[in-house]
């Protein structure tokens, strides 16, 4: 829940009642989508050149050469070395591998875990309910990034406490939206007739309640991939998340910044990787966000 | 009371959150792994010290007595001790709100001028150039990490051209309107981009409405049923995406003071993460959690000025 949140947008997925979309065949659902295509392409490409890292530069991350700090763009080192001397196209290239792991790693859990407990709380009802959505409002009235920091804050500054502290934080999101959908889902005719041939809790839920409750929090999801991106970078560049000497895109641009005015590369090139990460993910979300809207 | 739509309920209401929203700062310090004591002193650590952190943080008696502790501390103002400091965290506060208040106010002010104009004429020539142009600037908007707008702005506004100052908060009020105009500008970019959504989304549902059709039947000018019956209209669903939003505003000031050097509570936050200045932490993280309440309330009544047919809701 650290992004936007533009009510506009999550309303026009809202009320889709089965889950048809997973049921069609890929190449049917790309076709004349820009934004999902490109969403998917931007996505592969950033995934292959970080993962595949070693096959796109034979420099390492870490390798220090104080004989060669602040080096411009040369054929040993295309986009120069940094003030340690390392190979800024090394940097970004394994540096994403935070970004991406950040992106995933925290959005999936939350997505999961949100997901379940609202589902649970609209289902179940009674004090499972009043607890779990009181806790959602109270987190809800922290700004997002100061809740993090503050868990950061008390669990100490590393890369394991931002995960940790971004799962205690952003599962209200999903919480919320699954909630307020699995509300409305218990009215639908079908789901009633599930409760009246005395099918299992689990099996009402995961069975008739989820296909409708799914569209509109993977929506959500790619919204917030994009906001566990940037918050991580913030976190990096603040210098509580990612720390030195790993690179991460955010403690990167953090570090550029003092040599902005003759090496503006150190800065711009992993915060236009970030951008570029950040789109991706924006336009996966209006492509699927599209996709769903039309099978409605 | 009731003409600014708000109710006793509604005011008896907040009294559990604002209590909620104590417990959750209470709670986010217990997180602290092993002794909490060991874990602030450090290297500095001596029996002695620990002892004293250990009954100044009430740990030695129960779980209730020490959130009692807190709240008496809470209340008083004083927010317990600062470790780094060595005075009341309520002093720092006050030394350090004004800077941030008056950032999240210029920010305001700079988002209203640009979605305005860019919401409002998006939406009345819909699928024009402009309006693909805000597409665009939505998508990438929110996307961008404002601290490397910041930095951009930094380089070129601040370093190259030499306008604005790269950081500082300034003297006197010109002063410090002058230090904030980039930093403000860094946060109203990406802020700006929902607002301009949320604008463009509602002046569309009001041109369609009947009233303007009979506005402009009557041969009022375009300009003119925008200004008098279009604008009234869609700007009061945009003040509630404006309150919901505000928490990201909020957040957003926490990394740009950092960027910018600006003395406020944002930057105060993380100087006490990396010393372990938990009472700091906690009050920060209570005060701004109050403040996004308060605003929300605030737009809840502005909301309703905007649009009496809610107020009149309330009273019945």
């Amino acid at each position: 829940m650290t992004t936007l949140v533009d009510p506009a947008q999550l309303g026009d997925v809202r009320g889709l009642s089965r889950a048809r979309w997973l049921r069609l065949p890929l190449p049917k659902v790309l076709r004349g989508r820009f934004s999902l295509v490109a969403g998917i392409v931007l996505l592969l490409a950033i995934a292959v050149l970080c993962i595949g890292a070693p096959l796109f530069t034979s420099a390492s991350p870490l390798d220090i050469d104080p004989l060669n700090p602040l080096a411009p763009p040369s054929p040993e080192h295309p986009l120069g070395t940094d003030a340690f001397g390392r190979d800024l196209w090394a940097r970004v290239l394994y540096g994403g591998r935070y970004d991406l792991a950040i992106a995933f790693g925290a959005t999936i859990v939350t997505l999961v875990v949100g997901t379940a407990l609202g589902m649970l709380a609209a289902y179940l009802g009674g004090w499972v309910e009043s607890v779990v959505m009181r806790v959602v409002d109270l987190f809800f009235a922290f700004p997002f990034i100061v809740l993090v920091i503050a868990i950061v804050a008390s669990l100490g500054p590393s890369l394991r406490n931002m995960f940790i502290a971004l799962w205690v934080a952003s599962w209200v999101g999903y919480a919320r939206i699954a909630h307020g959908q699995t509300l409305a889902a218990r009215r639908y005719g079908y789901v009633v007739a599930a409760n009246v041939l005395g099918y299992s809790t689990p099996r009402v839920l995961l069975r008739h309640v989820l296909p409708s409750v799914a569209p509109l929090v993977i929506v959500f999801a790619m919204v917030d991939a994009v906001g566990n991106v940037l918050l991580g970078a913030s976190l990096g560049f603040l210098g509580i998340g990612v720390r030195q000497p790993t690179p991460e895109w955010g403690s990167m641009i953090s570090e550029g910044q003092a040599y902005i005015l003759s090496n503006w590369q150190l800065s711009l090139v992993p915060g236009i990787a970030l951008v570029v990460l950040g789109v991706a993910f924006s336009l996966l979300g209006d492509g699927l966000a599209d996709v769903l809207r039309a099978e409605q | 009371m009731r003409n600014l739509g708000l109710s006793w309920t509604r005011l008896a209401n907040l009294v559990p959150v604002l209590f909620g929203i104590t417990l959750v700062s209470f709670v986010l310090i217990r997180l602290v792994p092993g002794d909490p004591a060991t874990q602030i002193l450090g290297n500095r650590y001596t029996p002695e010290a620990a002892e004293q952190i250990r009954s100044s943080l009430g740990l030695n008696d129960s779980i209730l007595t020490q959130y009692g502790i807190f709240l008496r501390s809470v209340f008083s103002g004083s927010f317990g001790e600062s470790y780094q400091y060595h005075r009341p965290v309520g002093e720092i506060l006050l030394d350090r709100v004004g800077p941030s208040l008056l950032l999240v106010a210029v920010t305001a002010v700079l988002c209203t001028l640009i979605s305005l104009p860019l919401g409002v004429l998006a939406a009345v020539r819909r699928g024009g150039a402009l309006d693909q142009g805000t597409r665009v600037f939505f998508t990438l908007g929110y996307a961008l990490p404002a601290f490397l707008i910041g930095i951009v702005l930094i380089l070129v506004f601040g370093l190259k051209l030499g306008w604005f100052p790269i950081g500082g908060y300034g003297t006197g009020l010109g002063g410090h309107l002058y230090h904030l105009v980039l930093p403000a500008v860094t946060l109203a970019i990406p802020f700006s981009t929902v607002l301009v959504r949320s604008l463009r989304a509602s002046t569309i549902t009001v041109l369609e409405s009947d009233f303007v059709t009979i506005a402009r039947l009557k041969g009022i000018s375009a300009w003119s049923v925008l200004a008098r019956h279009v604008l009234r209209n869609a700007i009061a669903p945009v003040a509630v995406v404006f309150g919901v939003n505000l928490a990201f505003l909020v957040g957003g000031t926490v990394v740009i003071e950092n960027v910018f050097s600006i003395p406020g509570m944002g930057s105060l936050l993380v100087g006490a993460v990396a010393t372990r200045d938990y009472p700091v932490v906690q009050a920060v993280s209570l005060v701004l959690a109050v403040f996004v309440l308060a605003v929300n309330v605030l737009t809840d009544v502005v909301h309703r000025l905007l649009d009496p047919r809610l107020a009149v809701a309330v009273t019945r």
